[in-house]
């Protein structure tokens, strides 16, 4: 798109050859690709000096040999004798993990604000309006430490805020009750998965059909029904095995249930209340970029407003909406290796301890920084993915 | 807009040119590089009492800035052409390793790793420490042993956070670590009750106490040292001179000490002594600083302007300090300590 | 390809900033009329009753705990910490005893008058270059290249009997400041330039720029300033040091750049081919229709956006908490470890949380006045 706008080549001045912009085009081009040769080069020979000089190891040999730290939470088992390498695995997947909690939160919340942005009552829109203009006038560096210092500042375990059995909320995190292990939930799990790929294909054939044969189905409540439901029967059908497996005070601490840490809770909220702001400003933009005649001429029409809502305003908002929304759930990725400051350990964080156990900076940081670009690049791939589709729908 | 543009790119290289001092010195030793600069550029904690510690004037404090002077008063002539670079335990090796600084003066325990792959020379050990921990006095703990389930504040790439992960390990206990970048916020988190246990070098832990604690009384210092923790001063490889004033300034302080040779009595030895030993150390008998490629009144300098090793942990750490940490292995070889001065000579 | 990713700027694209439209009018004077605008405004479907009804049981609940933390109980000014502590409401008295480390981080006590004076400059000149009225570039850059001499004269003294203060002790707002402005007029131009080689027709140019912007972009922040602190200084030839404010701002400015190009590039597509085919016909070269013709149209187009991106650049700046350079943030994580005064740090965020965003939202409104001012100005 941008090569059809770009203007070609001009009128040629003159016959000399240092006026024709072709061959000025080819020098600037040879110029150009010998200074970047140049200047890498420069780089590589004085690293490689510096480091051999220094006598500094250099490689990724120190991936394979053993880590000696520990790490708070990990979604895998690790060990303080495991690899650099797992240490750092450790670490991605905690970046992911709160990455993606964040990118969902975010939606929700963004989305929420943004429907509240240009709702009609009054006050909900001041509320929304307000909650925007400060929380994305605000860095997120701030957002972030001063939840931790909140949640760091939270009564002692034995004070806990516990509000009903099996939850307790205290300085060391969110303290929850889950269930027991039990073989039948891989089945139910199963399910879900069944579940979620028939709920899919059922609003693919709903849509089929409408679009056939003009008639409407209901598609949200029976995809939602399925989606619930066939866990749910699979769970009943096994005798529906449940164990709590609650927290209870030990010498220190909790132990048993699940744990959510302050620094994952801080960060969470942090980034999603930064990113949150500019999401609702979003939506808004998106909800306000669909001219109102669309949505009048469908209610003449005697549509009811839920349709509306889902198959005229929504298809052409998320037209609106959805670049914009890609780089920031980007940048909420990005914004997640601010747990380096407040001791979350994602990637950042663990890079940041193998740099310095290692002492090998040039690699570390160039490992931070390849996973975050795959990242960021497979979310711009799948997010153009779905830009295209929402494009093509527009014949 | 071509004026501007012009201008604009002038004002650019202006600022470009203010801001950056690119200084291009020869690559020569790094003796000549510090006295061309006239300062010596010294890696410190960023806070950590008896160590390094900047007051409200800014003025820094502790037994390694005291052996930052030492270097600069043996080099410059002056302990106080010392410029101090506070560091994160995760910023100081490449600091060192880039030539932001030339020495580092930071807790640094010496390990084979870091004296190998990382590229660096470790002088002799300023002072013996090992890992140490404090608790809440509410929980009773007093030994490793008790802190099964515990909470664990540590700084990250620091060899305690290894040291804690191989002794609870050994002991078959479980903990959860939590790892804060910044020493001040890693502080701050255990007294905030974040951790039921904050881990660092042994010596560091009654100054967090006496200064970080609302009330000291609360807290209370496992008193059994677990590890090996011996912190030195630290260099870059690929200059020998430069290793070797490292290593004899440190050895000027102990010696100092042993032949009783201190701050407040240094001249009036150098009248009376009648010592060989302690009048080569002063420069009376001249010669060996040259062979150092400093001149010969070196040793008499750091004694006079920074202090024996004595006088060096006694304002730090000792009596005249509000830690009144007991010295332990810090004492001299004489009286059972670990504290050996080669020979001056 | 990588053209084809559809990347807005960072924290809020174009069009994101853009004017709110007013949802509901504000409440008339009559009575009458205040009884139509409840029912219109807040009371218009039972749905609406109910949000209404939900959101003022949520304020009776949260209002007067907060108006007696913050002010009803609050302590305003007070020298001793027990005060405070024995107090229930906020302990606004934290900023006023500790400001000073804050707002000017670990510069010498006696010397924090420069720094008044240089932030009072420093506004100054920056409120003038707000205002259209004083658009000349000729003024503009004498104002500036004058403010920043005196700035730079109080903050590093060495002359007129000022005593000189390196600029590994500047801290605080000053030091914001100094980052803040250095990224944008270094990064300013590497963004123009980044931008117009991207459009570029050459492919080696196109190559290179669009790996650089979208490389950066894919990054964050953290990491540049770690390459800044950690890893650059090891790909220069021993011996050579550049200054670590220096390489820092060099990182931000090009992280800066990269997203800036983005915006302006925006703006070069906006100006239609017909301007492009004009400029060729009358025989300009590539760099002469370029400044004359394509860029000022474009910078205006994309000036609002722009604007964006320079208050993301004024919130960017805290970044630098990671290295341990005193910026105002860091400086009061810093003051907040004094075990006396630890336990309001509330009180000392939201100070520094209002700091932001006064620059902040003030550049946000501003961005919208003139976007309202170009769209009724000019039209293309």
């Amino acid at each position: 798109m941008a090569q059809a706008e770009t203007f070609q080549d001009g009128p040629r001045r003159g016959g000399s050859l240092l006026y024709s912009t072709a061959f000025r085009g080819v020098a600037y081009q040879i110029l150009l690709a010998a200074g970047v040769i140049l200047v890498g080069y420069f780089l590589y020979s004085n690293v490689n000096q510096n480091l051999e000089r220094q006598s500094i190891a250099t490689g990724f040999r120190f991936l394979t040999e053993s880590a000696g730290f520990d790490i708070g939470e990990s979604l895998i088992p690790y060990d303080s004798n495991d690899s650099y390498g797992k240490a750092l695995v450790v670490g991605i997947l905690n970046t992911l993990l709160v990455s993606v909690f964040g990118v969902v939160l975010a939606t929700i919340l963004g989305g929420f604000m943004g429907i509240a942005r240009v709702s009609r009552n009054w006050l909900a829109a001041k509320l929304a309006s307000m909650y925007v203009e400060v929380m994305r006038n605000i860095p997120v560096v701030l957002h972030v430490i001063f939840w931790a210092a909140v949640f760091r500042n939270l009564p002692g375990p034995k004070e806990s805020i516990h509000p009903f059995e099996g939850l307790y909320f205290n300085n060391r995190g969110l303290i929850f009750a889950v269930p027991k292990a039990n073989p039948a939930y891989v089945w139910v799990g199963v399910a879900f998965l069944v579940g979620l790929v028939a709920a899919f294909l059922f609003v693919r054939w709903a849509d089929r059909r409408r679009e056939r044969t003009g008639k409407f189905m209901p598609t949200f409540w029976p995809a939602l029904a399925i989606m619930i439901g066939l866990p749910l029967v699979t769970w009943l059908v096994q005798g529906a095995p449940l164990v709590w497996d609650k927290p209870t005070f030990g010498a220190f601490n909790f132990s048993g249930g699940a744990v959510l840490t302050p620094e994952f809770i801080a960060l969470l909220v942090g980034i999603v209340v930064y990113t949150g702001a500019f999401i609702a400003e979003i939506v808004r933009a998106g909800i306000q970029s669909v001219p109102r005649g669309q949505i009048e001429a469908a209610r003449s029409l005697g549509l009811r407003s839920g349709f509306v809502m889902r198959y005229v305003t929504l298809p052409q908002a998320l037209r609106v909406i959805v670049p914009p929304t890609t780089s920031q759930y980007l940048s909420l990725a990005k914004n997640s290796s601010l747990g380096v400051f407040i001791g979350y350990p994602e990637l950042v964080n663990v890079a940041n301890t193998t740099l310095n156990q290692t002492g090998q900076a040039v690699e570390a940081v160039g490992i931070m920084m390849t996973v975050y670009l795959l990242m960021s690049l497979t979310i711009s791939i799948i997010m153009n993915l779905y830009n295209r589709k929402t494009i093509i729908r527009e014949r | 807009m071509k004026a501007l543009r012009r201008s604009g790119w002038l004002a650019v290289a202006a600022s470009v040119a203010f801001l950056s001092t690119p200084a291009v010195a020869a690559d020569g030793p790094m003796v000549t590089k510090i006295k061309q600069r006239g300062e010596l550029a010294c890696g410190v904690h960023t806070g950590r009492y008896g160590f390094a510690v900047a007051d409200s004037q800014g003025k820094w404090i502790g037994l390694d800035v005291d052996f930052c002077k030492a270097v600069a008063a043996a080099i410059l002539g002056d302990a106080n052409k010392v410029k101090y670079v506070p560091m994160s335990a995760v910023q100081r090796f490449p600091a060192l390793q880039s030539g932001e600084i030339d020495v580092l003066s930071r807790t640094t325990t010496v390990t084979l790793t870091r004296d190998v792959s990382l590229g660096l020379h470790f002088g002799p050990t300023t002072f013996y420490t090992g890992t140490g921990f404090m608790v809440r006095k509410t929980t009773k703990a007093t030994k490793l042993e008790q802190l099964a389930g515990a909470t664990v504040c540590v700084v990250p790439g620091s060899t305690t956070e290894k040291n804690i992960a191989a002794l609870f390990k050994a002991r078959k206990i479980k903990y959860t670590p939590v790892v804060i970048e910044s020493q001040k916020a890693m502080v701050g988190a255990y007294f905030s009750g974040r951790c039921d246990v904050m881990s660092m070098d042994h010596a560091g832990l009654p100054g967090h106490r006496r200064f970080d604690a609302k009330n000291p009384d609360e807290h209370f210092i496992f008193e059994e040292v677990y590890s090996k923790e011996p912190l030195a001063m630290a260099i870059r490889q690929g200059d020998d001179q430069f290793y070797d004033i490292i290593k004899w300034v440190t050895h000027v302080t102990f010696n100092a000490e042993e032949y009783d040779v201190h701050q407040a009595n240094v001249d009036e030895v150098l009248k009376t002594t009648t010592n060989p030993d302690v009048q080569r150390m002063l420069g009376k008998i001249g010669g060996l600083g040259k062979k150092l490629g400093l001149d010969d009144q070196w040793g008499y300098r750091i004694i006079k302007q920074v202090g024996s090793y004595k006088d060096i942990y006694d304002r730090n750490f000792g009596e005249k300090s509000p830690l009144k940490l007991p010295r332990g292995l810090n004492k001299q070889w004489t009286q059972g300590g670990l504290l050996y001065g080669y020979p001056i000579k | 390809m990588a053209d084809t990713l559809t990347r807005a700027g960072e924290p809020g694209g174009p069009s994101t900033r853009a004017a709110p439209t007013r949802a509901s009018a504000p409440p008339p004077e009559e009575k009458i009329a205040v009884l139509r605008w409840l029912r219109d405004n807040l009371f218009s479907s039972p749905f609406n009753t109910l949000v209404t009804i939900l959101i003022v049981a949520g304020l009776v609940k949260v209002v007067p705990g907060l108006f007696a933390w913050g002010i009803q109980n609050a302590v305003w000014y007070t020298k001793d910490h027990e005060v405070c502590r024995a107090a229930s409401g906020a302990c606004w008295a934290v900023i006023g005893e500790k400001h000073r480390p804050m707002l000017f981080g670990l510069y010498p006590y006696a010397e924090h008058w420069r720094l008044v004076v240089a932030l009072v400059l420093y506004l100054g000149a920056f409120s003038i270059t707000l205002m259209r009225r004083f658009w000349n570039p000729v003024f503009l850059i004498a104002l500036w290249v004058v403010v920043g001499t005196a700035v730079g004269i109080l903050l590093w003294g060495g002359v007129f009997g000022l005593t000189f203060v390196p600029s590994s002790q500047w801290g605080g707002l000053p030091l914001t400041m100094v980052l803040f402005t250095g990224t944008v007029v270094l990064g300013m131009p590497v963004a123009v330039l980044l931008a117009l080689g991207r459009r570029s027709h050459l492919p080696l140019v196109k190559t290179v720029c669009v790996t650089f912007i979208e490389t950066l972009r894919g990054v964050p922040l953290i990491t540049i300033l770690f390459v800044a602190v950690n890893v650059f200084p090891l790909f220069l030839p021993s011996g050579m040091e550049i200054n670590t404010l220096l390489r820092i701002i060099v990182g931000m400015a090009i992280f800066f750049a990269c997203y800036q190009a983005e915006v302006i590039r925006g703006g070069l597509q906006a100006i239609p081919r017909g301007q492009y085919e004009a400029a060729e016909s009358l025989g300009l070269t590539y760099w002469q229709m370029t400044r004359r013709i394509v860029l000022p149209q474009a910078l205006r187009i994309c000036l609002p956006a722009m604007v964006n991106h320079i208050i993301a650049a004024i919130k960017n700046t805290s970044f630098v908490l990671i290295i341990g350079l005193f910026d105002i943030l860091t400086a009061t994580t810093n003051v907040l470890e004094d075990p006396l005064w630890r336990r309001f740090f509330v009180e000392a965020y939201l100070f520094v949380a209002l700091v932001y965003f006064v620059f902040c939202y003030a550049l946000s409104k501003y961005s919208q006045r003139l976007e309202q001012w170009l769209s009724a100005g000019r039209q293309y």
